[in-house]
């Protein structure tokens, strides 16, 4: 069964006398007991999609279900069955880690010590400050105890709005590793970043923005479908290379990747020679490289 | 890159009661440089950035920002930096043209000069169409630039960039970088956080810090080497792993 399917949804918000499209009839599906990514920058619908399939928000269009309920038929059945974390931290700021937890589970009829195994790994963490204000907690504390709290009622499938945004590159790797091991539990995880790195670490991704899917696959697939030769340029003063580099006319696009350049040519049969032999640089090197999903991105984006 | 230095740091300290939030740290910003100030979350950056910016006063150390002693002249300081926060530093009710009026009168800008501003930013920044719309409805990427624009409209001689590109999408992000490296290349020092690692390697120079202290500060270059790692984000995960102190 898929756990999660989005058909042809679309939503639309008036902002003062406009009108802006949240989505435009976006459309995919998550597979039970997997880790899906919606990978997108801000303003890419995001958390509309959240909104919707946690049946907190109605779409103008379009149908959804989430464990093979409908998301406005059935939206108490599946109220039970979803956990959901905001991107926004939410929980009780004035309420102690523990009296949190114990509140969440109380919501959903069970107890803290009913479901513990799930929480462990996570709420193990943070319990030696259990009796501590949420409000008083560091950001790396406050997205465990948020996890724990949206899995104390043992859901089928967890909603995660940008669980990493704004968090360290050491917190995100161990958030990450904390999503694998909850994976293994049968739990589908639909989970939403605007880091494109994180992407890799997804079953498949869907890859969004300004409310429109741009490519639907795993994160093999889609950096296999790029179709077209990328280079690395290196040199001395990179950002003189960068210029010179886009004002050449054989070339497509330039982009800083840390400390090298993307390179596209419009000619997919391009001599290198031609092009380093008018670039005065000292230490230039050049090579042929598999894109990442962050190329893939732009190059959608830009071809869209 | 010139040797004029216009951050002058030596064992500048902040305590909060028995908490060292910054530790003893010392390094140097030179003019035109764009410095990268890395940490993970609680190691003490916005502590050490709210310092340097003359908003938190140190417990102890000497520190010299744009020429000027931290601890007499705070003030003044304020003045010749610019400063763009995580959140946005710009008027969400206001209109873009309005926002950099406000921000133009702020800094204690004169009419004529406002106005030569004014048209040379909209221009800059492809926003002349939107000059009469609230920035609440600008897309992120255009509100990041402008927020930018706007902590550079008193042409300071150091910008302090707190996280800028959160969010935004990666061609937007390279567009950002972009700014930034023109600002440098004109004299303007850039002091930059950043939780995207490649994004540390478009630094000159880069500090990390652990647990309140400066644990390593070089080129990225020079790091990746000491540390025989192959891109910052390595440099990074060998330095953060180390902190005691919990996150945040």
């Amino acid at each position: 069964m898929k756990a999660v399917v989005v058909d042809s949804v679309a939503k639309t918000f008036k902002v003062e006398k406009n009108v802006v499209t949240a989505l435009h009839d976006v459309s995919f599906e998550a597979r039970q007991g997997e880790l899906f990514g919606l990978i997108g920058p801000d303003g890419a619908g995001k958390t509309t999609l959240f909104r919707i399939l946690t049946t907190l928000m109605l779409a103008d269009r379009g149908s959804a279900t989430v464990d093979g309920f409908d998301v406005v038929k059935d939206f108490k059945e599946i109220r039970k069955r979803v956990g959901y974390m905001p991107g926004r931290f939410s929980l009780y700021q004035d309420l102690t880690v523990r009296e949190n937890l114990s509140f969440f589970a109380t919501l959903f009829n069970t107890s803290i010590e009913e479901n513990y195994d799930l929480v462990k790994g996570i709420y193990s963490q943070i319990e030696k400050f259990k009796d501590r204000k949420a409000g008083a907690l560091s950001g790396g504390m406050k997205q465990k105890l948020a996890l724990s709290c949206a899995l104390i009622h043992r859901p089928s499938v967890l909603f995660l709005d940008e669980p990493t945004t704004g968090v360290d590159a050491v917190s995100r790797k161990e958030f990450w590793e904390l999503l694998r091991d909850l994976q293994k539990q049968n739990i589908t995880i639909v989970v939403s970043t605007p880091y494109m790195d994180e992407a890799g670490l997804c079953d498949r991704v869907a890859l969004i923005q300004e409310g429109r899917i741009l490519d639907i696959d795993s994160p093999e697939g889609i950096t296999k479908k790029f179709g077209k030769t990328l280079w690395a340029f290196k040199a001395d003063d990179m950002y003189k290379l960068m210029l010179q580099l886009e004002a050449m006319p054989e070339v497509e696009s330039c982009y800083p990747f840390g400390s090298e350049h993307h390179v596209m040519f419009r000619n997919p049969g391009q001599s290198i020679e031609s092009i380093t032999s008018r670039l005065p640089f000292s230490h230039l090197t050049t090579k042929k490289i598999d894109p990442t999903i962050e190329d893939c991105f732009m190059h959608l984006m830009r071809s869209k | 890159m010139s040797q004029e230095k216009v951050i002058s740091v030596k064992d500048l300290t902040k305590q909060f009661g028995s908490f060292v939030a910054v530790d003893h740290i010392t390094f140097d910003v030179y003019k035109g440089e764009i410095f990268g100030f890395l940490g993970a979350n609680g190691a003490g950056k916005t502590t050490a950035m709210r310092m340097l910016c003359g908003l938190s006063f140190p417990t102890s150390g000497y520190a010299t920002v744009a020429g000027l002693d931290l601890f007499k002249e705070a003030e003044v300081i304020k003045r010749r930096i610019g400063y763009m926060s995580q959140k946005f530093s710009l008027y969400e009710d206001l209109a873009v043209k309005e926002n950099i009026r406000f921000y133009g009168g702020i800094y204690g800008l004169t009419d004529k000069q406002i106005k030569t501003k004014m048209e040379y930013l909209l221009h800059q920044l492809k926003l002349e169409d939107q000059a009469n719309t609230l920035v609440k409805s600008l897309p992120l990427g255009w509100k990041q630039k402008l927020s930018f624009s706007v902590a550079m409209l008193h042409e300071p001689q150091i910008v302090f960039l707190d996280e800028p590109t959160g969010g935004v999408d990666p061609i937007t992000r390279r567009e950002f970088w972009n700014l930034i490296y023109q600002a440098a290349a004109g004299g303007t020092t850039v002091f930059v956080t950043t939780h995207y690692m490649d994004e540390a390697e478009y630094c000159n120079r880069v500090s990390i810090m652990v647990d309140g202290r400066v644990d390593a500060l070089g080129s990225p270059d020079e790091l990746k080497r000491k540390f025989q790692a192959e891109d910052m984000g390595q440099v990074f995960l060998q330095l953060a792993r180390k902190a005691v102190r919990s996150a945040d």
